[in-house]
């Protein structure tokens, strides 16, 4: 069989946080919630440190979707990082939708230590909804130009 | 106009309250004024206005080699002060420092630049001092409506249409960092690009990184882009870079109210947060 007989199965990479969303995975894992393997687990101190430049990375690399995740409001370990996180991505993703990058690939999260269940159900609905939107096609053909 | 501000430069220059004037001075008809810098009184004579100032001259108060000249004054327009405004927020100058000569701006070009259309500041709001009358009566200020015109107009292209035009657009990007170099408030001393351990931004002009520079240079002034538009104009490509600043001070004024330089004391929106702040975004 060839690569372009077998069905597409989409990259997809989740930059968490080292306290709640990384161990909220650890926690499905622990549970033996069985989540999709398409997804590339980064781990990062907090999502305050997640630089935009990490979510294009993703993408000139060939992702197909990202995921952002950390603890909820009030959680942050260090206060207030998941606050400067969220006023952030609320200027970025307009920037992002001006030049024409898809938003439905770029998912943001609250996902803490306690919801392995969670965890397992945002990256399936993730996974599903990437692999019907299909290949991040406009993407990849930014980055064959640059060849 | 003119009169009064050379005399201005002179009166500055001879009481030793600044030690060099950053302003305009001619160059060929129809072409932009050139920068000049006055640091002897009996030169202020070099110095113009016209509709041909374009230059935000902020910019250059950022450079180690214009502040070894000594106390500066800087001539401005409603649009270029913002940046000082910011600058003075980010602590990268104390009002002291400068001594900012406002000038009453009709609009520049014939007929007038994008941003002058849409201008709500032909008189300079905290200049130091400020030359030229007050229109009379003063015109009707422009609303969110008429500053974001282009931009809303563009958002009605579906999102494929956006991105094909934007790789058109940035396919032409060289990398020159013209427009880097003249935003008065890109002052970091090692620019993101610039650092190659590990290398964030491709260096080289290809579309891949192209777009990366785009977003990251326009990213790194939300919240703070003071909307003088020079990206635009340095620009040898012809990038419409407005549109990309646009998209960032609408967010800034539609969710936060907030439109960086226009008032001193408030607080900036970007490196700061709010318990509250709404989004409908995050699961």
């Amino acid at each position: 069989m060839s690569m372009a007989d077998q069905p597409f199965e989409p990259k997809i990479v989740a930059f968490v946080c080292n306290w709640c969303t990384y161990l909220g995975a650890d926690l499905a894992g622990t549970n033996r919630l069985e989540y999709p393997a398409n997804v590339r687990i980064i781990r990062l101190p907090c999502t305050g440190w997640i630089d935009f430049n990490l979510i294009i990375k993703a993408f000139e690399t060939g992702a197909d979707a990202v995921l952002v995740s950390g603890c909820h409001p009030g959680d942050c370990h260090y206060t207030a990082g998941n606050y400067h996180a969220r006023r952030r991505w609320m200027f970025f993703r307009p920037l992002l939708d001006t030049l024409g990058i898809d938003l439905n690939r770029i998912h943001f999260a609250w996902i803490s230590a306690a919801e392995g269940r969670k965890f397992q159900q945002t990256v399936t609905e993730i996974t599903e909804a990437t692999r019907r939107l299909g290949p991040y096609m406009n993407y990849r053909k930014i980055v064959e130009a640059s060849a | 106009m003119i009169e009064q501000l050379r005399q201005t430069c002179r009166r500055l220059l001879e009481d030793g309250r600044v030690q060099v004037v950053i302003g305009y001075g001619q160059s060929v008809p129809g072409r932009p004024a050139i920068p000049v810098f006055i640091r002897r009184p009996e030169d202020a004579d070099l110095l113009v206005w016209n509709d041909r100032c374009f230059t935000n001259l902020t910019a250059y108060l950022k450079r180690p080699e214009v502040r070894a000249l000594g106390r500066p004054a800087v001539v401005v327009k409603g649009c270029d002060e913002r940046a000082v405004v910011v600058l003075e927020k980010e602590s990268q100058l104390i009002p002291e420092d400068v001594h900012m000569i406002g000038m009453v701006c009709a609009g520049m070009d014939d007929p007038p630049a994008a941003k002058c259309a849409a201008c709500d500041a032909h008189v300079p709001r905290h200049a130091d001092e400020v030359i030229g009358e007050a229109p009379n009566p003063a015109p009707e200020p422009p609303g969110p409506a008429q500053r974001y015109a282009e931009l809303a107009a563009f958002m009605e292209l579906p999102q494929a249409e956006r991105m094909a035009y934007w790789m058109g657009e940035l396919a032409r990007c060289v990398k020159c960092y013209a427009c880097r170099q003249v935003c008065p408030l890109c002052y970091c001393e090692r620019c993101i690009v610039a650092k190659n351990r590990p290398t964030v931004i491709d260096t080289s002009a290809t579309l891949a990184g192209n777009f990366a520079w785009a977003i990251t240079r326009a990213f790194h002034l939300a919240g703070r882009c003071a909307g003088c538009d020079e990206c635009t104009r340095a620009c040898p490509a012809g990038i419409d870079l407005r549109l990309l600043n646009q998209s960032l001070a609408r967010v800034a004024e539609e969710s936060f109210g907030y439109r960086a330089g226009t008032d001193p004391q408030a607080e900036p929106v970007i490196g700061a947060y709010a318990l509250l702040d709404q989004e409908s975004f995050i699961r």
